[in-house]
C-alpha cells in the first residue's frame, strides 16, 4: 500500500512520536523543531485526508489490518476530516507562535516539556476525532486531558495551579462518566465499534441501560464541551493558562468535545433516540440559550480580557449545541460551522492578547494580566494587535463579511425552518451583546490616552504572523464559504441520512 | 428481593463505590482527599467492566475440547489501559497538590478560594 493508504494511522501517529522525542532531547530547541514538524506533518495529512474524503467517501481504516469490529478501526467522514483539518491546523498555527511566547511565561527548563505536552495533547485530539472505536475515545480522550491539565499548570500565576486542579477533577468526573456510558453500551451490545453498535443498537433501543448510557456519555461530555452550567472549569483554566495553551485550548478541545456528542448522538444512538422519543432537544435548547445570555453578560463585566473572552467562548459554545437541538440538516450544519468558524475566530484573539501579554510584560517586572486598566490607549502602541483583536471580534458578533457572520446566518435559518421568529431575535439580540464586550475593549484601546511614555512596540513578527494568519482566515472563510459551508453541509446531511 | 440482591451483588458494590467515591470528591475541601474520592470512582468502573465479563468457572478463551465455559477477556485488558490513566490522572493530581501546597501554603479548597479571591479584590482596588 501506498503512503496515502496509511494517511489515517500517520495522522495520529506523527504528533504522538514527536512527544517523547520531545522528553528524550531534553532541549527548547529542538523539542520545538520535531513538535512543529509532528504538526505540519499531522495538519498535511489531515489536508490528505479531507481530499481523499471529498473524492472517495468515508474511509475505514483497520489498524493492523485486523477487520472491524474485532479490530481497531479508524474512520474518517465529511465531519471527522473537517475536525481534523480544524485541530491540526490551528496546531500548526500556534507552534511556531509559542516559540517566542513561551519564552516570557515558561520557565526556560520546561520548555521541552511543554512542547512534548502540546505533542501529546495534539495527538489525543486527532485520535478522538479519528477513531472509530468507542474505548479508543476514551484513551484518547485522556491523553488529550491529562497534557491540557499539565500545560494549564505551567501558567505563571499560581492561581493557574488551583484552575489546572479543578479543571482534573471535573475533567475526570466527565471522562468517567463517558467511560461508564461506554460500559453500558458495551454490556448492552458486546461491541466497542461504533458503527457496529449502531447497527446492534437497533435492537436493543430505549432499553433502561441505553438509555442509561445516554445519559452517562452526554453529561461526561457536556462537562468537557463546558455546555452550561457545566462551565464553570472554562474561565480560570483559559485565563491563568500561558496564552499559546489558551489559544490551542479554545479552538481546539472544546470543540472536539462537541464533535464527540455529535458522534454518539447521530451516529451511535441515532435521531429517532435522541429527538423523538426524549426530550433532549428541548433540554439542549434551554441550556443553550442560558449559555449565549447568561455568559454574555458576565463577559461585559470582566476586566481581564483573556477571562472576558473566555466567557464569551462559554456563549458561542451556546451557539453550537443551539444548532444541534433543532434537529434538521441547517441546525447541524450551523453547529459544525460554528465549531470551527468560532474555532479560528477565538484562536486568533487569544494569539493576539498573547502578544500584548508579550509587550506588557518587557514594561514591567513580572508577568501582568492584560487588564483593562493597562491597555489604555494600546492601538497607539500596538496598532496591528489591536486591529487583528477588532476584526476578529467583528467575527464574534457576526458581521457580515466575517466567518462568524456564515455560521450565524444558518443557525438563523434552521430557526426560521421551525417557525420559530423570536429564536431569531434572540440570536440578534445575543449579538448586540457581544458588540458590547468588544466594543469595552475598543473603548479602552483606541479612545483612553496612553500613559505618559510609551512607546510604539509591537509583539514580534514570529508571534504577529501565526495571530494574523487566523484573522486573514475569518476574513477568508466569511467570504468565501464553498470550503466550510460546503463541508459542513455535507458533513450534516451525511450524519442525518444515517440517523434516520 | 433477596434473589435479586445476591444475583445483582457487583452491580451493588458499583454503585456503591461509584456514589461514595462522587461524594467524596463534591463534599471534601481537603484536595488529597477529593483525590481519593476520585479514585474510589474510577475503581468502581473498573468493577462494573470486569465483573459482567467473569463466569464464575470460566475459564480464557482456549479452543480446546475440555473447555466448555469462557469468560469474557476483554472487558480485563480494556480495564488494564482504563488503570493505567486512572495512575496517570492521580500521580498528576497528587503533583499539582504538592505545587499548590508550595505556593499557597494550604491544601484546604476554601483557603484557596479565599486567597484567590484576596488577590482578585486587590487587583479590582488597583484598577
Amino acid at each position: 500500500m501506498s503512503l496515502a493508504a496509511h494517511l489515517p494511522a500517520l495522522q495520529v501517529v506523527l504528533p504522538l512520536l514527536s512527544a517523547p522525542l520531545a522528553v528524550l532531547l531534553r532541549h527548547g530547541g529542538f523539542a520545538f523543531v520535531i513538535v512543529t514538524a509532528g504538526a505540519w506533518a499531522a495538519f498535511a495529512a489531515a489536508i490528505g485526508l479531507w481530499l481523499q474524503v471529498g473524492e472517495s467517501g468515508t474511509i475505514s481504516y483497520h489498524i493492523g489490518s485486523w477487520a472491524p469490529p474485532w479490530g481497531i478501526e479508524y474512520r474518517v467522514d465529511r465531519l471527522a476530516s473537517f475536525v481534523l483539518l480544524l485541530v491540526s491546523g490551528t496546531a500548526a498555527v500556534v507552534l511556531p507562535y509559542s516559540r517566542a511566547s513561551i519564552e516570557r511565561e515558561i520557565p526556560r527548563n520546561l520548555h521541552y516539556l511543554y512542547y512534548a505536552m502540546f505533542g501529546l495533547c495534539l495527538a489525543g485530539l486527532l485520535g478522538i476525532t479519528i477513531t472509530g472505536d468507542a474505548f479508543n475515545v476514551f484513551v484518547f480522550l485522556e491523553i488529550s486531558s491529562l497534557s491540557t491539565y499539565v500545560m494549564i499548570a505551567l501558567g505563571r500565576d499560581r492561581r493557574a495551579l488551583a484552575a489546572s486542579y479543578r479543571y482534573l477533577i471535573m475533567g475526570t468526573i466527565g471522562a468517567t462518566f463517558f467511560v461508564i456510558g461506554v460500559g453500558f453500551l458495551y454490556l448492552m451490545t458486546g461491541t466497542l465499534n461504533l458503527v457496529d453498535m449502531a447497527e446492534r443498537l437497533r435492537s436493543v433501543e430505549s432499553s433502561r441501560p441505553v438509555l442509561a448510557a445516554l445519559a452517562f456519555i452526554t453529561v461526561g461530555i457536556s462537562l468537557k464541551l463546558a455546555l452550561f452550567p457545566l462551565h464553570q472549569w472554562l474561565p480560570n483554566a483559559y485565563t491563568y493558562a500561558p496564552s499559546a495553551v489558551t489559544a490551542f485550548l479554545a479552538a481546539t478541545a472544546t470543540k472536539v468535545s462537541v464533535y464527540v456528542l455529535i458522534r454518539f448522538w447521530y451516529s451511535v444512538f441515532g435521531e429517532t433516540l435522541i429527538f423523538e422519543r426524549l426530550p433532549l432537544p428541548e433540554i439542549l435548547f434551554v441550556l443553550s440559550l442560558a449559555a449565549m445570555f447568561i455568559a454574555s453578560f458576565t463577559a461585559i463585566f470582566q476586566d481581564n480580557l483573556k477571562r472576558l473572552f473566555a466567557y464569551s467562548s462559554v456563549c458561542q459554545t451556546g451557539y453550537i449545541t443551539l444548532g444541534m437541538s433543532f434537529d434538521s440538516v441547517n441546525g447541524l450544519t450551523a453547529a459544525i460551522l460554528h465549531l470551527f468558524n468560532h474555532g479560528i475566530t477565538k484562536a486568533a484573539i487569544f494569539l493576539l492578547i498573547g502578544g500584548m501579554v508579550f509587550v506588557l510584560a518587557k514594561n514591567n517586572a513580572g508577568l501582568p494580566a492584560p487588564t483593562f486598566d493597562r491597555l489604555a490607549g494600546l492601538a497607539k502602541r500596538m496598532p496591528l494587535t489591536c486591529f487583528g483583536i477588532v476584526i476578529a471580534g467583528l467575527s464574534l458578533i457576526g458581521v457580515p463579511g466575517t466567518a462568524g457572520f456564515v455560521s450565524k446566518w444558518y443557525l438563523i435559518l434552521a430557526a426560521m425552518e421551525k417557525g420559530q421568529f423570536w429564536i431569531v431575535g434572540a440570536i440578534l439580540l445575543n449579538s448586540l451583546l457581544a458588540v458590547a464586550y468588544v466594543w469595552r475593549f475598543v473603548e479602552v484601546a483606541y479612545f483612553k490616552p496612553a500613559p505618559e511614555g510609551s512607546e510604539k512596540r509591537e509583539a514580534p513578527l514570529s508571534m504577529l504572523i501565526p495571530a494574523w494568519i487566523l484573522v486573514i482566515a475569518t476574513l477568508w472563510f466569511g467570504l468565501d464559504t464553498s470550503i466550510t459551508a460546503g463541508t459542513a453541509t455535507e458533513a450534516a446531511q451525511q450524519l442525518v441520512k444515517v440517523g434516520r | 428481593m433477596s434473589g435479586g440482591v445476591v444475583e445483582h451483588f457487583t452491580y451493588i458494590v458499583t454503585v456503591f463505590l461509584m456514589v461514595a467515591g462522587l461524594y467524596i470528591v463534591m463534599a471534601r475541601g481537603n484536595l488529597i482527599k477529593k483525590l481519593v474520592g476520585l479514585s474510589v470512582f474510577q475503581t468502581s468502573v473498573y468493577l462494573l467492566y470486569v465483573a459482567p465479563g467473569k463466569l464464575i468457572g470460566g475459564t480464557a478463551p482456549i479452543l480446546a475440547p475440555q473447555y466448555t465455559v469462557y469468560s469474557n477477556p476483554l472487558p480485563h485488558v480494556l480495564i488494564l489501559t482504563a488503570i493505567v490513566v486512572g495512575v496517570a490522572t492521580l500521580a498528576l493530581g497528587l503533583a499539582l497538590t504538592v505545587r499548590i501546597k508550595e505556593t499557597y501554603g494550604t491544601i484546604e479548597e476554601d483557603e484557596i478560594t479565599a486567597a484567590d479571591n484576596a488577590v482578585q479584590d486587590a487587583e479590582d482596588a488597583h484598577s
